[in-house]
Order: C-alpha cells, then structure tokens, then sequence
C-alpha cells in the first residue's frame, strides 16, 4: 500500500469517514447521511487547502488517535478539544504538521459532541454511490474506524489552505430550533401545538446520527390512526407512539409511517450535531 | 392532490391512493427527465410523492395542480423475475389467513405480478403491491431480532425481499439468493419504483427437497 495513508492507534468512542452525502437515492431506500455540523467540516477542509466536499473524520465526545506514514497537514474543528502531536499541544482550528510517524492525537470534547478532522488530500476510501461517508443507518460506506484501520489519503490540494484565526460558533448551550408547519401538522391537537413551541424539552441520550432524540411533554394526537409510509426530508419532527419528539438528522430512514409534526430549518441542524444530553431545546415556529 | 408543506426546500404530495401516486411518480419521473422539472429527491410512498430539494415549493405546488397526470401504463419490457423457495416459517400461518393449504397460498402468490410501489426501510428493500386486498396479512404481534437476507414476506397489502440481515415483523413465506442490493451494480438497488416483479417457484411446500 502507499504511504499516503494514516493509521488508527486510537478509533475514540465512534469515528466515522464523512463527506457532502449521499444525496439522490431516497427512491432506493438510501439516507442522504454527510457530516452531521457540516459547516466545520467545511471550514476543517478549508484549512488544509482540501475542497470543502473531502472527507473527513467525525469523531464523537472523546476523539480519536493516528498515526501519519508521511508527514501531513491536518485541521481540527467542530467540538473544542485539545490537539497534541507526540503529546505536545498543537492549534485546535488551525493548520497543523504532522511528521511522519508522530502520533496526532485529537482529544475529549470540551464543549459540544462531534469534532471534525481533515487530512490533506482527504480520506480515500472507495466511495460508494458517489460518496465516502459512513452511514450508519443502513451500513453503506465504510465502517467505524477500529484501532488498526488505515486510511488512505489523496494528493494535497496545491491550493493556499486557509490560515487562522477563524470564527467558530460555540456549542449551544440552549439549543434553539426554529421550525416551520409538517405535513401532518393537523395529526395532532391545538393544544400538542403549543406545547411544542412552549414546552421545555431536553436532548436525550438516546440520540444519535439518525435522529436527536427528546425528552419533555408528550405531544398529544388528534388523528390516532396509522399513517401510510411516507418520504422524510431532513430536518423532520416526527412524533413517535410515546409523544417525544425526534428530528431526523443526516442518517435518517428515507421513509416513515409515524406523523411529522413540524420541520426544523436546515442551518439549525449544524447546532443540533453539537447538542450534548441534557441540553435544553426550545422549539420556535417561524413563517412558512 | 394535496400539497403538504414539509420545510423550506420540500413538499410532500398527497394522492387518493397508492395507484393515483405511482401515475404521479412516472409523469414526474418523464418531467425530471425533459428538463422541466428541478428537483434533488422524488421519493414515492403508499400514497405520496415527497419532492425535496426544490428551490420554490410553493410555485412548485402551483405547478403540480395543473400538471395533467395520464394514468399508470403498464411498463414496456418484461418482469424482474425472482427464484424463491417458498419455505419461509410463516408461509402456514398466511396460508390459513388465506384460507388456503400452504402450497396454494405460494401457487398464489407466485400467479401475482407485482409492481414495485417504493423503496424504503434499508436500500434496497422494495414495497411491492399486487396481492388483491382480501390477502392483506397483519404483521407478526412480535418483531423478529433477525430476519435472513433474501427473506421472502409480507405484512399489510405489501410483498418485500430483505436485502440484508436486520430486525424485521414481516410474515416470511419463502427465501430467494438473488442480491437485492449491491453497491458495485447499476443499479444498484435490483428492484427500483415502477418495476414489474414476479416470483418463480424453485421449490414449493410438498416438494422434494
């Protein structure tokens, strides 16, 4: 194999390969999936000089450890966390070298849930109708890193990465998601409307890449039969039996037979990736 | 035809019944092909047509109630045809739903041609309709943790094949070896919406084995 490649000392609690998604192939049964706060994945690409659509590594709450073959250019953005490089700190949300061989080690989340790593060049595994992420729904793309895995690498970008500074929003400490009408919003009564905009709920810890998941009052029906199934887009609030609310994030079935009370607006989502259990989550209607 | 809203860039059409939808999905499929429609996603289901990825759902609504929709035809060229081994577990309980022995119950079955409604639940997991309404089956009261890849069963007015290994509270009447999914095929999921189906017995209940 090429040296241009990383191997995983440390696969951390759940480490996936992400890039743009997998968009177009609902009709087929497959979810779009794609990093779940796609904007630090972009700006991680950016600061390596990749286009801002490589992939990347998503890592979840406490990380993840690799070691280089040959000497690399990498960025760290998403979660605050510390960055060392054979133990010594190195720059969270900036450019950093890697020698060959050193250990690169992207460490517990300060704040937030998921961190994103970029590589120069992007990760290289073999994209499956069209992209390389990990979607963990259904199992296509590659699997979760495992301590030996190796990733290979594709030629740096001659492009002038991005230097820091740069901007980065914090991790939410209320998460406020602003949703516009479903389409079953009159599956539920006046009164489950007011509570989901009035009600606290909080994040539960059942969430994960398919759907963040709530905990707060029951959303009470009004039409009490079954739904047919139906296509789900992004974003989807959908009431199951026990009332709580769940909003589809990327690796969401792409059809369901419980109602859709509302739709979350799409930048919100990047919030909602970062979101830890227990945070608070407001509910806020907009215009449609 | 209702349009229902369903976020900034999407809009879930609803249709009087599963028929009225898939007419939809083919005139929408022609319109996508001709350029005339912009749309990322075209995700049919039991009775809807969600469209996601539109710039404008609101004109696109507009759009939709004057698009005229000629009736499903009958998709030119022959059936998938799937070998099966109607030997699945359940295949005794549907047949006495039936009212029927369980080598009749597969004869029936395998006399249906299907029609592949949509996809959804895994890729590609098709939801195939044909059995006529009176040999709807519940599903089963208790979810298996594991049904086999190429587990041939049905629950309500559908017919599906699971591509692959996972929990499942479908009846299983029979079990096929054919892949329903390979990413390395185009496509690659074997069943897409709109395709003709037929099941051909490879052993049936009473055979030889």
């Amino acid at each position: 194999m090429t040296d241009h490649a990383v191997s995983v000392v440390r696969p951390g609690a759940l480490t996936t390969v992400q890039d743009s998604g997998r968009p177009g192939h609902a009709h087929l049964g497959v979810p779009r999936s794609g990093a779940l706060d796609a904007p630090a994945a972009a700006l991680a690409n950016r600061l390596v000089g990749n286009a801002t659509s490589a992939a990347v590594l998503e890592t979840t709450l406490d990380g993840c450890a690799l070691r280089p073959r040959r000497a690399l250019t990498v960025a760290v953005t998403g979660a605050p966390c510390s960055v060392t490089v054979d133990s010594r700190p190195v720059a969270w949300g900036a450019p950093v070298r890697v020698p060959a061989g050193a250990l690169l080690d992207v460490g517990r989340a300060r704040a937030g849930l998921r961190s994103y790593l970029a590589l120069a060049g992007g990760v290289e595994v073999e994209p499956v109708l069209g992209s390389r992420s990990a979607d963990l729904l259904s199992g296509l793309g590659p699997a979760r890193l495992t301590e030996g895995t190796v990733l290979p690498l594709g030629t740096p970008a001659t492009r002038p990465p991005v230097l820091g500074p740069v901007p980065h929003p914090a991790p939410p400490r209320e998460l406020v998601l602003p949703v516009t009408p479903g389409p079953r919003e009159d599956w539920f009564t006046d009164g489950a409307l007011r509570t989901l905009t009035r009600a606290r709920y909080t994040v539960s810890a059942a969430s994960n890449r398919i759907g963040l998941r709530t905990e707060g009052p029951p959303l009470e029906r009004a039409v009490t039969g079954e739904l047919p199934s139906e296509g789900l887009v992004l974003g989807a609030v959908q009431v199951p039996p026990d009332g709580r609310p769940v909003v589809f994030l990327a690796d969401h079935p792409t059809t369901g037979g419980y109602p859709v009370v509302a739709v979350v607006r799409t930048p919100a989502l990047a919030a909602a990736a970062q979101a830890v259990p227990g945070t608070p989550v407001r509910f806020v209607r907009t215009g449609h | 035809m209702r349009c229902l809203p369903a976020g900034e860039s999407a809009l879930l059409v609803e249709l009087a019944d599963g028929e009225r939808a898939e007419a939809l999905h083919a005139e929408l499929l022609r319109r996508r092909a001709t350029g005339e429609l912009r749309v990322v996603e075209i995700v049919p289901a039991a009775r809807t047509v969600l469209l996601d990825g539109v710039e404008n759902p609101r004109q696109l609504a507009a759009w939709l109630r004057e698009l005229p929709v000629p009736p499903l035809e009958a998709r030119a060229g022959g059936a998938v045809e799937i070998p099966v081994v109607y030997d699945g577990p359940d295949l005794a309980e549907v047949a006495a739903h039936w009212g029927l022995g369980a080598r009749e119950a597969a004869l029936a079955h395998a006399a249906t041609e299907f029609r592949v409604a949509f996809c959804g639940f895994a890729p590609g997991f098709a939801y195939l309709t044909g059995l006529p309404q009176n040999r709807s089956v519940p599903r089963r009261a208790t979810p298996r943790t594991a049904v086999p890849k190429g587990s041939l069963a049905l629950a309500g007015p559908y017919t599906g094949v699971y591509p692959r290994s996972s929990p499942g509270g479908w009846q299983l009447i029979g079990t096929t070896d054919l892949e329903m999914w390979d990413a390395d095929r185009s496509p690659a999921a074997l069943l897409t919406p709109g395709a003709r189906v037929r099941f051909v017995p490879r052993r049936l209940p009473g055979d030889a084995p």
